[in-house]
């Protein structure tokens, strides 16, 4: 049974394709510094009261059609432990304590942190989630299956998922209220805050705000702002008076955009497609006339080599 | 009348085994059928459960955990030791090494089935698993490594399957597409190699993104070349297991000459084996270097990382290496589980034991969980003893029983 060159050709050319498709995937992971004029969020837990408030999670419930379930905003048990985001709830404020004043803990509101180049998206093996030029990331509905990769490669451990839905579940996440956005309103968590602690505007602004910040009141803030460039930049940003890894904060993320972390291998992908067909093939034929040359010097020896015929 | 009579002779000749109704059906009663009965008698409701109220009634999936025991062992594992068939496949079509040719249909097989239950298992945990073709036909995540996961996996089911056609068409008697799915052998496996390559690769890749979550002594910039080698351990050491309980189980297919063969395919398979074990044993360890993890060691999850690459790599690499050198197929087979159970280990490691381990909600998988896996390598099992009965697997069929391509 040998090998037809036109099988070759089609196995060369069916790879060829496969290979130039995932070539394609790669140019779209190239870094890109983001669009210029895309929002952002400032969070200044410095700010934030927290207890008996909570009135952004009550305005992002409201703002995204979400069950109240009893929500409580004067039980303070809550802070009790801390808290991440769930299918009903796309933030959360949790309590800290403070390393500085036993006396005024620290509260952090926590959502989706809008990635520069989210994780979620490079993710998604049905494209599912777009980082739009206005700066929120958002979520398709209408094309995701459901394997829940995303919530895996989420450094921010953000998406959540409707696991009691047996027919439509979906991931759900903070929208930065997109549609608010679009409409020319501000987030809601932002409109409603009464301490002004949750900024909305141009990120650019923003990071320039915040420095401003730190560096007219030394005193108040740690000098650091988060987000900057965790993960290749967040779209949401944070101030604090303390480091952030006593306020739930990871300093393991590194600063490199998660869609990196799979170029390299994503990149070998068409070279295997390309390579291995050839290689294999000529192992094939080297194996074809090593046999051959067997059969024909069994011949001339008169003698078979009986290993060789099962 | 003839024509229904005819009917009734090729269902029961080709389903029936040659028997009636009746006495297929009192045939099926047997120990075996009723574990069987009794695992689908739970089995069965599970399902609906799942697809009535969710995954969340009958997992413990949360959204900090999201992959629990249905990704680590009926997905991660099942794809590596479904690797038997491209294993095997290149060896013999490709490298020459004929003495492997009587393990080719039954290997081809076990990855067939391995592979289609691998869905199977992923249709639970998938939300919406009736979109499983969307990344195909509607939105195309290019930049994922999950879709290159999806394609390569869906395009080697559909090549191991024209793999298994010989054998299907044998059994349908249909010679001149056997004729064909014969001819088009070297171009499958040559397929079959380049997609294993990737797809395997791939599914460590997977957690390349997960360096935040992921236990430093597991995650490495070469996990996919770890997923890769031990896949490949996996595919041969599960060659051996499988053709050891086929012969004991379906014995009365294979003669005596087949039993012999064996056992000199099993060492040669258990040398194999042996070599990469080692390989992938060092490879563990070029990993630990690469990053400077040597510190992680002696803490907990390092005796955990200790266990894993000296008690399941490298004790099972020492006696497949005894065991080749004493000529006892025995022992290789027992290092062949070993092996296996060692990939399973591996695989549960990454995905869920030394993922999350800094985060205070831990995964640990609710009994139904195992339920619905246990269900579906039983519904897998029964599908192999199906088909075995029937088709020319094992034994070959007397019409081709001169043909060297068999």
């Amino acid at each position: 049974m040998s090998i037809k060159r036109r099988e070759f050709l089609k196995i060369t050319t069916a790879a060829a394709t496969a290979a130039l498709a995932t070539s394609s995937a790669a140019k779209g992971m190239e870094s890109f510094t983001g669009w210029p004029d895309r929002y952002g969020m400032l969070t200044d837990t410095t700010l934030c009261i927290g207890a008996n408030c909570r009135r952004c999670e009550e305005a992002c419930k409201k703002a995204n059609d979400r069950p109240m379930d009893g929500l409580d905003l004067n039980d303070n048990s809550v802070f009790e432990r801390t808290r991440r985001t769930d299918p009903n709830s796309y933030t959360v404020v949790n309590r800290f304590p403070n390393p500085r004043d036993p006396e005024t803990p620290i509260y952090v509101k926590k959502q989706c942190m809008h990635c520069n180049e989210p994780a979620c998206a490079s993710a998604c093996l049905v494209a599912a989630f777009t980082k739009t030029k206005e700066g929120p990331v958002i979520y398709n509905k209408d094309v995701c299956i459901g394997c829940r990769y995303c919530m895996m490669a989420c450094p921010f451990y953000v998406p959540t998922y409707d696991y009691f839905d047996a027919f439509a579940p979906q991931v759900r996440k903070c929208t930065m209220c997109y549609d608010r956005i679009k409409e020319g309103k501000i987030p809601a968590c932002a409109d409603v805050c009464p301490k002004e602690a949750i900024t909305f505007g141009k990120r650019s602004d923003l990071i320039t705000l915040a420095r401003e910040k730190i560096r007219h009141n030394p005193e108040r803030y740690h000098p650091y702002l988060y987000g900057e460039s965790e993960v290749g930049g967040t779209g949401w940003l944070y101030l604090a008076g303390t480091d952030f890894t006593n306020i739930g904060f990871s300093n393991n993320l590194g600063n490199t955009p998660y869609p990196e972390l799979t170029r390299g291998f994503l990149s070998v992908v068409p070279l295997v497609l390309t390579i291995w067909p050839v290689l294999f093939t000529g192992f094939y034929k080297f194996t074809q006339s090593r046999e051959a040359a067997k059969t024909e010097s069994d011949a001339d020896t008169g003698e078979r080599d009986t290993r060789w015929q099962r | 009348m003839a024509t229904i009579d005819r009917r009734a002779n090729w269902v029961s000749e080709k389903l029936l085994l040659g028997m009636s109704w009746p006495d297929y059906l009192r045939g099926l009663i047997t120990p075996f059928n009723a574990v069987v009965a009794a695992i689908l008698a739970v089995g069965i409701p599970l399902t609906y459960i799942r697809f009535t109220q969710g995954i969340g009634a009958i997992s413990n999936l949360t959204d900090t955990n999201p992959w629990g025991l249905w990704i680590g062992v009926d997905v991660l594992s099942g794809v590596a030791l479904a690797a038997g068939g491209f294993t095997t496949g290149t060896a013999v079509y490709l490298f020459g090494m004929k003495k492997y040719r009587p393990v080719v249909r039954p290997a081809v097989l076990t990855g067939f089935l391995g592979y289609a239950f691998v869905v199977v298992g992923l249709c639970y945990d998938l939300g919406r698993p009736w979109r499983l073709p969307f990344p195909m036909v509607v939105s195309y995540g290019v930049t994922s490594v999950m879709f290159l996961v999806g394609w390569h996996v869906a395009t080697y089911l559909t090549v191991q399957f024209l793999e298994f056609c010989p054998a299907l068409f044998e059994w349908l008697g249909w010679k001149n597409f056997r004729k064909w799915a014969v001819r088009i052998t070297i171009g499958a496996t040559i397929l079959g190699v380049i997609l294993s390559t990737l797809h395997q690769s791939a599914l460590g890749a997977l957690f390349l993104l997960a360096g935040a979550k992921l236990h430093p002594l597991w995650y490495s910039p070469f996990i996919p070349v770890f997923f890769f080698v031990s896949a490949i351990i996996a595919g041969m050491t599960m060659v051996i297991f499988e053709s050891m309980l086929s012969h004991r189980i379906f014995g009365d297919q294979v003669t005596h000459q087949d039993h012999k063969n064996l056992d000199d395919i099993t060492l040669g398979l258990g040398k194999g084996a042996t070599a990469l074990l080692f390989t992938y044993f060092c490879l563990k360890w070029v990993g630990v270097a690469h990053d400077h993890n040597w510190d992680y060691l002696a803490t907990p999850l390092g005796s955990w990382f200790l266990l894993e690459v000296l008690g399941f790599v490298l004790a099972p690499c020492l006696l497949l290496f005894w065991a080749t050198r004493r000529h006892s197929p025995g022992w290789v087979r027992v290092g062949a589980v070993w092996s296996i159970l060692g990939v399973i280990f591996n695989r549960v490691n990454v995905s869920i034991i030394a993922l999350n381990w800094q985060q205070p909600d831990r995964y640990v998988p609710h009994w139904m969980e195992f339920g619905v896996t246990i269900t579906v390598i039983t519904i897998g099992v029964l599908t192999f003893r199906f088909i075995v009965n029937r088709m020319p697997i094992l034994r070959k069929h007397p019409a081709y029983a001169d043909d060297p391509d068999h």
